[in-house]
């Protein structure tokens, strides 16, 4: 602990002294904050450049990944903190996107040399952005249902079907895709495969998707007689199931430390939105049974962190408990919880659509309040957790559905 | 967190021992069955006399207790540690009253001498001390005379924790001027009268009647002047110890319904295969994990970070408190017809759960009081 407890000392140092000031407090606006880079990046924000280059120089983009692929060779542990401290600023990490929360550790656990080689420099340096290609429209929380096929001509495989929530699509530079390679296996988990896809060949069409709260950057994407060699295949073919479920839990943890944003900050942002359409700007807030709900709320957020903490210090000795499984499914009723309460003090000034008669912050609350209906659809729905969880972690008997 | 350093929630080795201990002693030795022995036999005592004891021998009473009054001078969350599997047995032993309400009050309030008077015997299981709490909003009060240069006591305090058997009780009284005082009040003194009471959860209460208790000036615990800030501190440590009881408990009630469900078979399979049990299972399980890190964290605070005490302890116990009646609720739901019989003994949980929602503040009091501590 004592060399930890100095790293700590160093990396918060090191992250209060160099994270431009403009960014201080930024952290914690949604999912897609911080630069996600890739070579359709239009950031302008110098500030949130020179972090980016900071951080690359650091090596602290990916500080625990190898350092011959650009990463900083660190531990979990000494990464952590990084990011712990980053947090406590409320910074972006230099470079963001699912590149590297998601397929990176995938390369690095299943990918070929030539593949770690080929691609987690780009992701290091956010250089290359990537997408997701998971859900199909008949593949969702059944996501083994998936259909899109690649067949083998030579050493190409040739693509031929459709994605959707393939979020950011549009900007982004390659996709990593669960294929299916044998649609004769005998079991649906069988037979699929994960693939690298340049989204700049032939025969791709990316379409946004709009959602109740209005724009989104969700697309689909469609695969016509898409030709991509034999070599993107991470893995062994026919049997990306596994990896399939690698990537999903580190997305489960990408959205469970995306939702847990500040501690304290839903109730703070609740109660700021009370006392302004209360108007009430001080003192108790006048409505005792609102009053109660904001207190429900910000007492279930308090102990959601704190067992954030203790799972993450459980993490730290090696003796990580049961806990981590209920994240996804707490983090996000919070955040809809937050967003109810914040719409019920709104009233009817959190109506609007936009345009005149609407005060712009409530315009926004009013659409992120739509867009958190998700939270516990994506990702895995809070059904699909509650049923991993009853059988892993509980050991109910799996039964008919 | 109002910091952005999370308090240290995990055991240490030593008090992982000491958890692990004392649940083996007390699932041997404290089976919940017991409460129904006490109540249909109308025990006098309604405990284990030689449980506490030998729970004294082994140091557990005086685990936060100075070295130099007879503990073991280790922390609060160590007697939680210890509280939390006591909970796991609904134990109708006086550790609330003795342990939380008692001894805290000379912890924190005492003199030199009442410590010296009280806390060895407390660590040694050999005496047993109350505090008496007037209702708030039912106007039980009591009052305190001034008498030479001591008091006299009159009054009534319904609903005292094994006051039946409390060698003294505190007692906060209005002295002359309308200051809140508390007086620790001997059982043997003239004028004290106790009426057993039987409650539903299993723990042993009195009505505590004082008519003219002569009482010498020696006898004021804390501060002549405003009790207020010192019986508000005990009570945060019993709702935080309480919440940790509580914690045990749901737990345990929630391992004997997995358990149960795992093997009651109806359509030819398990009943724990059906979704709709399952889902509700891992709600429980989601709240129980929420409830631990509250009580960690309200435990740790006593130790460790005072002025975050009263928060936490709201926090803790409001939590608690809906935590366990709904593990106890549905614990009953998934046993099903048996679960509600006299019979079993998971029908226990929701007597204790329902006493434990409303005493030490219920959840929205809790709440409430939440929104004050965070300025709204």
């Amino acid at each position: 602990m004592g060399e930890l407890a100095a790293f700590r000392e160093e990396a918060r140092a090191w992250v209060r002294e160099n994270a431009p000031k403009s960014l201080w407090g930024t952290s914690g606006s949604g999912p897609f904050e911080g630069y996600w880079g890739g070579s359709k990046c239009r950031e302008t924000d110098p500030d949130l450049l020179r972090w980016r280059d900071l951080g690359i120089e650091k090596r602290w983009t990916a500080p625990a990944w190898p350092v011959e692929y650009g990463g900083g060779g660190r531990s979990a542990a000494e990464e952590h903190i990084i990011h712990v401290e980053m947090q406590a600023i409320g910074v972006p990490r230099p470079v963001a996107g699912q590149g590297l929360a998601m397929l990176g550790p995938v390369l690095l656990e299943y990918g070929s040399d030539a593949q770690k080689a080929q691609h987690l420099p780009g992701i290091v340096r956010g250089e290359v952005r990537w997408c997701q290609g998971y859900s199909e429209p008949n593949a969702g929380s059944d996501l083994a249902n998936l259909q899109l096929r690649a067949e083998r001509q030579g050493d190409a495989l040739v693509l031929n079907g459709q994605k959707t929530w393939t979020s950011h699509a549009d900007l982004s530079d390659w996709i990593y895709c669960l294929v299916r390679t044998d649609s004769s296996a005998p079991k649906k988990q069988m037979g699929i495969s994960v693939v690298l896809v340049d989204l700049s060949t032939p025969g791709i069409t990316v379409r946004r998707i709009d959602l109740i709260s209005g724009y989104s950057p969700f697309c689909e994407t469609f695969f016509e007689d898409v030709r991509v060699p034999a070599e993107n295949l991470v893995g062994k073919e026919n049997e990306g199931w596994a990896i399939a479920k690698a990537i999903l839990g580190h997305e489960r943890a990408s959205i469970g430390r995306s939702i847990a944003r500040q501690p304290g900050s839903a109730q703070r942002d609740v109660v700021e939105r009370a006392r302004r359409h209360l108007g009430a700007p001080e003192g108790p807030i006048p409505d005792p049974l609102l009053r109660d709900e904001i207190a429900g709320l910000g007492m279930r957020e308090e102990a959601f962190h704190l067992t954030l903490a203790r799972i993450q210090q459980e993490a730290e000795v090696g003796t990580p408990g049961p806990e981590g499984s209920i994240t996804k499914i707490v983090g996000s009723e919070l955040k809809q919880m937050r967003f109810e309460i914040g719409m019920k003090v709104a009233g009817v000034r959190g109506l609007g659509w936009e345009g005149p008669g609407f005060d712009p912050r409530d315009l926004e609350y009013t659409r992120d309040w739509l867009r958190s209906r998700a939270s516990t659809i994506e990702g895995g729905s809070s059904e699909i957790q509650k049923n991993i969880v009853s059988k892993r972690v509980l050991g109910l008997p799996e039964g008919k559905k | 967190m109002t910091g952005h350093r999370a308090p240290h929630l995990l055991l240490s080795d030593e008090q992982k021992m000491l958890a692990k201990t004392a649940r083996e002693l007390i699932a041997a030795r404290a089976a919940i069955g017991r409460l129904r022995s006490f109540r249909d036999s109308k025990d006098e005592v309604g405990f284990s006399r030689e449980l506490w004891a030998e729970m004294a021998e082994l140091g557990w009473l005086g685990l936060q207790i100075p070295v130099d009054h007879g503990g073991l001078g280790l922390g609060f969350f160590d007697l939680c540690v210890l509280l939390e599997q006591s909970g796991r047995a609904l134990m109708p032993e006086p550790f609330s009253s003795t342990l939380l309400l008692g001894a805290q009050v000379f912890l924190l309030g005492g003199s030199e001498a009442q410590k010296d008077a009280w806390l060895p015997g407390i660590a040694a299981g050999e005496k047993l001390v109350s505090l008496g709490l007037p209702e708030e909003g039912i106007g039980s009060q009591v009052s305190a005379a001034a008498n030479g240069r001591g008091f006299a006591l009159t009054g009534e305090v319904a609903d005292v924790l094994d006051a039946h058997v409390a060698d003294a009780i505190v007692v906060p009284a209005l002295a002359p001027g309308d200051r809140k005082t508390l007086f620790l009040v001997d059982r043997r003194e003239t004028g004290v009268r106790l009426t057993r009471q039987h409650r539903i959860d299993g723990r042993n209460a009195a009505i505590v009647h004082l008519d003219r208790v002569r009482i010498g000036g020696d006898a004021i615990v804390g501060p002549r002047h405003d009790a207020g800030p010192l019986l508000d501190e005990v009570l945060d440590r019993a709702r935080i110890g309480s919440a940790a009881q509580m914690l045990g408990a749901a737990e345990q009630a929630f391992d004997d319904t997995l358990a149960y469900i795992k093997t009651r078979e109806q359509f030819g399979a398990p009943i724990g295969s059906f979704q709709a049990l399952q889902h509700r299972a891992v709600s429980v399980f989601t709240e129980l994990a929420l409830t631990r890190s509250a009580v960690l964290a309200a435990a740790r605070a006593v130790d460790e970070a005072p002025d975050d005490v009263a928060r936490l302890a709201s926090l803790a116990n409001g939590v608690a408190s809906e935590t366990f009646m709904l593990a106890a609720k549905v614990a009953i739901q998934m046993h099903g017809g048996i679960g509600v019989t006299d019979e079993h003994d998971i029908g226990f949980f929701i007597k204790r759960a329902q006493a434990d929602y409303v005493s030490l503040g219920n959840p929205s009091q809790h709440r409430r009081r939440w929104a004050k501590l965070h300025g709204y």
